[in-house]
């Protein structure tokens, strides 16, 4: 398992790196902990004449806090995320997750804005940042942009990104919603990707459901937010009834995925199961 | 000082676990060059043209070969090491594997050419630059298929695909008569789906060849260097067999898949000489899954008859093989010699018969995978025993323990001859079963059972008990079954003048611990620590000769020849310390190291001996100096482990998932020289048992593309998909080898299986359903239970 010749750019600031992807345009890729994009190299399904380091870049690591929002650094990895005080205290469900991808050695390495650049259908990041209502910044030679998690994913590997820009940090909102939040994922048994993931994100007032996010990986070619169980719950009390009356039409209007290990049918009913499993724990 | 029956920690875990295991491709040599395959993405294709100009011209190629130059060279394909005849006495047919094909491919993967380059990575860009125009043709996959009417024809002179069929056990007729005649009559039919075995080290060839000397060197992944020399010296290059050393060092794994001589091999040391520099090869992951020779595949009908009281009257079995497009090594033996003649199990079953066509493929070959022929036996009766006790009601173990053969030691009572050929050499069927029962606690998991059931819990228990003949076995025996080489094995025991003991042996070690197993048994022999012996082994330079491990024979075979040679030490030995201490060699006992004139304290050192045998100054007249035995042992039967497996599984009702809540293990394999070697052989082989029950299988579709061919869709078993493995034995020696061990690299893989099957559909009786189609996987459950 070789690639193709290749050449190699170690980026020491953002600054630099938006040069490097400037100079070299459509002949180069980013790469950070590598751990999508090496595998695709050596299939040789992806073919970069030049790699541009960033994961040394300072700017991009860490996560920090404002008032407002939890910053996740592009190139925080998977476990520096799963160590975050931050992060356990404001939105679980993402502590919950780096648990669950991959495994140790992918989780020192991967890190989230390698993993949602990269946007697989089956990956756990896209789908809890899209029920965490989060911004993703990005970086190109005439400044910084701010996308919702929304409108940045677009569809199979691919997002609202040019190939002259950079991810440099993700914003959480500190919400309500985000503090009780959960991630439940079935994994597909070899790739241990998601087959199926739920993320949800509940903010219940006065018993009632205030503001719902529900989010699917794996299900669709792009993930996304299941407006029917949202609409379903919101202003209705949080419990077993109104969950069971939310989670019984998964996914609907959505083209779900086929593939041997599950189906259409099953993994529309495998995302109905996650969707309660992942509600009966907030609730 | 009794090393043999305890748990040495292994000696040869430092290294590996260290990082310093010395593999093939860790090999380096000078001027060394490197292969790449350019292989068929069509399962089946006429070869219109293949084009190497461009890819000629390209940085670092330094020759490329294709179908056609292999063809004009004149050496021959890979051949096949064991004939089966078809019933009325044809030879099997027995198609040419070339080194690289010229004209047609007959599966996805098959080599049309290679390319050679001073760097993997131009060796490979090259690779994709050869331009092969292939005219598709229709596959055909599954192995009943290729046998009927209109079905694409692999090789054009092997009619309906098949290249022999093949009977045995009882007259057909009784057999019929007895089902026909049968109180109750149970029926499964089902496939034994192809696994991939994936050992984590991929194959790997190194061709060397030495014009000053006109000497060959091939090293190679292999679990049987010395046959590999032989079949490619005398089959293949017609090189001779003593210019040609193979070595096969550190091996990361085998699970049979690494017996086999592969066309990589020839092809490396045969261009080796025409380039005149160093070949490396080496499998990219890919590759291995469409190269490595699989496992399995049958598509089984099988019949077993009860008469009221629940004794089995009789079972009859239809058995289509998958041999996928080539016939690799050992492949008609598999599902023949090694499946058929395991039909018997531990039961009285009176009439046996199996009627069995082997049956070429668009596919990948299929040879011997852990167990080989014996799990998919196995498979099949336990299948059928746990099924007709859901069918008529009765209890699974009492079943079986009802129609199991009585315990005989082999020693004071016969070996049980069963209507399958086999001889059976020494059991104690009902202890193994009663001890695991004890060891699940029966009684109150049936009461869980249905507490549970009663809670909407899917809670399963499933059952196999097994037999398997291994340490294979007796050359003339092999022979008459046509095997075309013998199965004895060799040791030689060198002691050094200082009384240290170099050991080599035929047997290859690739996981099983060899250099710790034999070491005891060497060390304790002879009364010296286990530091003082060496085990050499995987040389065909150092070692004289050897068959290779697999079959669970190394320590069966492998040890005994080892044993003989001990033997022939002591009694030389004895006649040196008999000169030296003035007295007749049986006046003295060895014991502890040293020989000891019986009834004194008079005695002599192992060590004193070791030297006085190489500085023969003060010696006996008329023998020879020097302290250093080979021996062949060829045993007169095969051995035959058995045991007793029980899962526990519960079934979520919801995704379909099957988790594995417990697995007991009971197996009998003989003597113990390390206990926590064979328990980790055990374990391997279980896991293994559970991932084709569970997990793996290849995913072929029609056209005869592997569509699972990697590792984000082959689902291997991992260490959170298991429980803790609750492992246990009885020992029941082998009456007809030294040590008495009967052989524990195949048992758990052969057990396992079933098992985890009958659990499932034990939890899933709820449902009336009584089988899935392995691997059983949650979609499968889920709409089996849901009535899709
Ligand atoms: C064995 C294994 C198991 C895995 N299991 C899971 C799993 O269960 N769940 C899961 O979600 N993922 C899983 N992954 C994927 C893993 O999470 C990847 O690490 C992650 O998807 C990519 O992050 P990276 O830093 O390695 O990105 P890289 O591989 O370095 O890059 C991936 C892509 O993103 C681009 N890119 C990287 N950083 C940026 C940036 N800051 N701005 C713009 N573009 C950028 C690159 O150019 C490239 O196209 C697994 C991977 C492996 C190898």
């Amino acid at each position: 398992m070789v690639p193709y010749k290749v050449s190699y750019h170690k980026a020491n600031s953002v600054a630099e790196a938006i040069e490097l992807l400037n100079k070299y345009e459509d002949e180069c890729k980013i790469i950070a902990g590598g751990h999508s994009l090496v595998p695709m190299m050596k299939l040789r399904l992806a073919e970069p004449e030049n790699l541009i380091d960033i994961s040394g870049i300072e700017e991009l690591s860490g996560i920090t806090e404002t008032e407002n929002f939890i910053i996740i650094g592009a190139c925080a990895t998977h476990a520096d995320i799963g160590r975050s005080d931050i992060i356990k205290k404001h939105a679980p469900m993402l502590e919950q997750a780096t648990n669950k991808v991959g495994d140790v050695q992918v989780r020192n390495f991967g890190t989230i804005g390698g993993n949602i650049a990269h946007a697989d259908p089956a990956a756990d990041w896209p789908t809890l940042l899209l029920a965490a209502n989060a911004k993703i910044i990005i970086q190109n030679a005439e400044g910084t942009r701010e996308v919702d998690a929304d409108d940045f994913f677009q569809g199979l590997f691919s997002t609202d990104m040019e190939e002259n820009e950079l991810i440099t940090a993700i914003y959480i909102p500190k919400s309500a919603a985000n503090r009780n939040s959960v991630y439940r994922k079935f994994p597909q048994p070899a790739s241990r990707f998601a087959l199926v993931g739920c993320a949800a994100a509940i903010e219940v007032r006065n018993g009632k459901v205030a503001n719902a996010r529900v989010a699917f990986a794996g299900v669709s070619a792009t993930p996304f937010r299941d407006s029917g169980i949202e609409k379903a719950l919101e202003g209705r009390n949080f419990n077993a009834e109104s969950i069971e009356a939310a989670t019984s039409n998964v996914a609907n209007g959505v083209s779900v995925m086929q593939d041997h290990f599950a189906n259409e049918k099953y993994r529309r009913h495998l995302a109905g199961v996650f969707a309660k499993k992942a509600l009966t724990d907030l609730a | 000082m009794t090393l043999i029956g305890t748990s040495v920690k292994r000696v040869e875990d430092k290294r590996f676990i260290t990082g310093k295991g010395r593999y093939t491709d860790d090999i380096v040599l000078p001027q060394m060059t490197f292969a790449y395959f350019v292989r068929s993405p069509y399962a089946h294709a006429n070869i219109k043209s293949v084009d190497i100009s461009s890819a000629s011209e390209m940085d670092g190629v330094v020759k490329i070969y294709t179908g056609k130059d292999i063809a004009e060279s004149g050496i021959n394909g890979v051949p096949c090491g064991w004939q089966v005849d078809f019933k009325n006495g044809d030879t099997m047919k027995e198609p040419p594997h070339p080194l690289l094909v010229a004209d047609k491919v007959r599966h996805a993967g098959d080599a049309v050419a290679v390319v050679i380059a001073e760097t993997y990575a131009q060796a490979k860009d090259a690779a994709e630059s050869v331009m092969v125009d292939y005219e598709v043709l229709p596959a055909v996959v599954n192995a009943k298929a290729a046998t009927q009417e209109g079905a694409p024809l692999v090789h054009e002179d092997a009619p309906n695909n098949l290249c022999f069929d093949w009977e045995l056990g009882n007259p057909k007729a009784e057999v019929d008569a007895a089902i026909e005649g049968s109180h109750h009559v149970t029926t499964l039919d089902f496939i034994n789906q192809r696994v991939i075995p994936n050992a984590i080290e991929p194959r790997s060839a190194i061709g060397h060849f030495e014009g000053h000397n006109d000497r060959y060197t091939l090293y190679t992944t292999s679990q049987n260097p010395h046959l590999t020399r032989l079949l490619m010296c005398a089959f293949v290059l017609g090189i001779p067999e003593h210019k040609v050393r193979v070595v096969s060092p550190d091996v990361g794994g085998g699970f049979g898949s690494k017996i086999f001589h592969y066309i990589e091999e020839a092809l490396v040391t045969w261009a080796s000489k025409q380039i005149g520099r160093p070949i490396k090869w080496t499998a990219e992951r890919s590759e291995s899954f469409v190269t490595d020779a699989h496992g399995r595949d049958h598509v089984t009908k099988a019949e077993m008859g009860f008469d009221k009281d629940g004794k089995i009257t009789a079972l009859r079995v239809k058995t289509y093989a998958n041999l996928g497009a080539y016939l690799s090594t050992f492949a008609p033996a598999v599902p023949t010699w090694l499946h058929g003649t395991l039909l018997q199990g531990l039961y009285t079953t009176p009439l046996i018969h199996i009627d069995l066509e082997a049956v070429f493929t668009h596919t990948t070959a299929v040879d011997a995978y852990r167990g080989a022929g014996r799990p998919e036996a196995t498979y099949l009766l336990e299948r059928l025993l746990d099924t007709a006790a859901l069918e008529m009601g009765t209890d699974p173990a009492e079943l079986r323990l009802k129609n199991f053969i009585q315990p005989f030691d082999g020693v004071t009572q016969e070996g049980y001859q069963t209507q399958v050929a086999l001889q059976y050499d020494s059991g104690n069927y009902h202890e193994v079963l009663h001890k695991a029962l004890k060891m699940v606690g029966y009684e109150d998991f049936r009461a869980e059972q249905k507490a549970a059931r009663e809670n909407g819990k899917l809670l399963g228990i499933g059952f196999s008990t097994y037999i398997e003949a291994c340490g294979i076995a007796p050359s003339a025996v092999v022979g008459s079954l046509g095997a075309r080489a013998g199965l004895y094995e060799s040791a030689q025991v060198r002691v050094q003048p200082t009384g240290k003991v170099s050991v080599f042996t035929g047997a290859h070690s690739h996981g099983q611990g060899h250099e710790t197993t034999f070491a005891q048994v060497v060390a304790d022999k002879f009364g010296i620590p286990l530091e003082d012996v060496e085990i050499v082994h995987g040389d065909s330079e150092s070692v004289a000769f050897g068959m290779g491990t697999y079959g669970s024979r190394s320590l069966a075979v492998g040890g005994s020849a080892i044993v003989k040679s001990i033997e022939k030490v002591l009694e030389k030995g004895a006649k040196i310390a008999a000169h030296k201490l003035e007295c007749s060699a049986e006046d003295l006992e060895y014991a502890g190291g040293k020989w000891t004139v019986k009834g004194t304290d008079k005695s002599i050192s192992f060590g004193d001996i070791s030297l006085t045998a190489y500085v023969p100054h003060d010696y006996p007249t008329g023998v020879e100096p020097g302290l250093d035995f080979s021996s062949f042992y060829d045993p007169t039967n095969f051995t035959y482990p058995f045991g007793a497996h029980i899962a526990i599984v519960e079934v979520d009702k919801d995704t379909g998932k099957v988790t594995l809540k417990r697995f007991i293990a009971v197996d009998d394999v003989g003597n113990v020289i390390n206990p926590m070697i064979v328990d980790g052989q055990i374990h391997g082989g279980v896991a293994q048992g559970i991932g084709q029950a569970l997990f793996e299988g290849t995913i072929y579709d029609e056209s005869g593309q592997l569509l699972n061919a990697s590792y984000m869709d082959y689902v291997m078993p991992r260490a959170d998909d298991l429980p803790n493995f609750e492992v246990d034995r009885t020992v029941t020696p082998c009456p007809h080898n030294p040590l008495g061990v009967k052989g524990a690299g195949e048992a758990g893989c052969i057990g396992a299986t079933p098992a985890v099957v009958n659990a499932v559909m034990d939890a899933l009786t709820p449902y009336g359903i009584h089988d899935i189609e392995m691997p059983v996987t949650s979609q499968k459950v889920w709409n089996v239970i849901n009535g899709n």
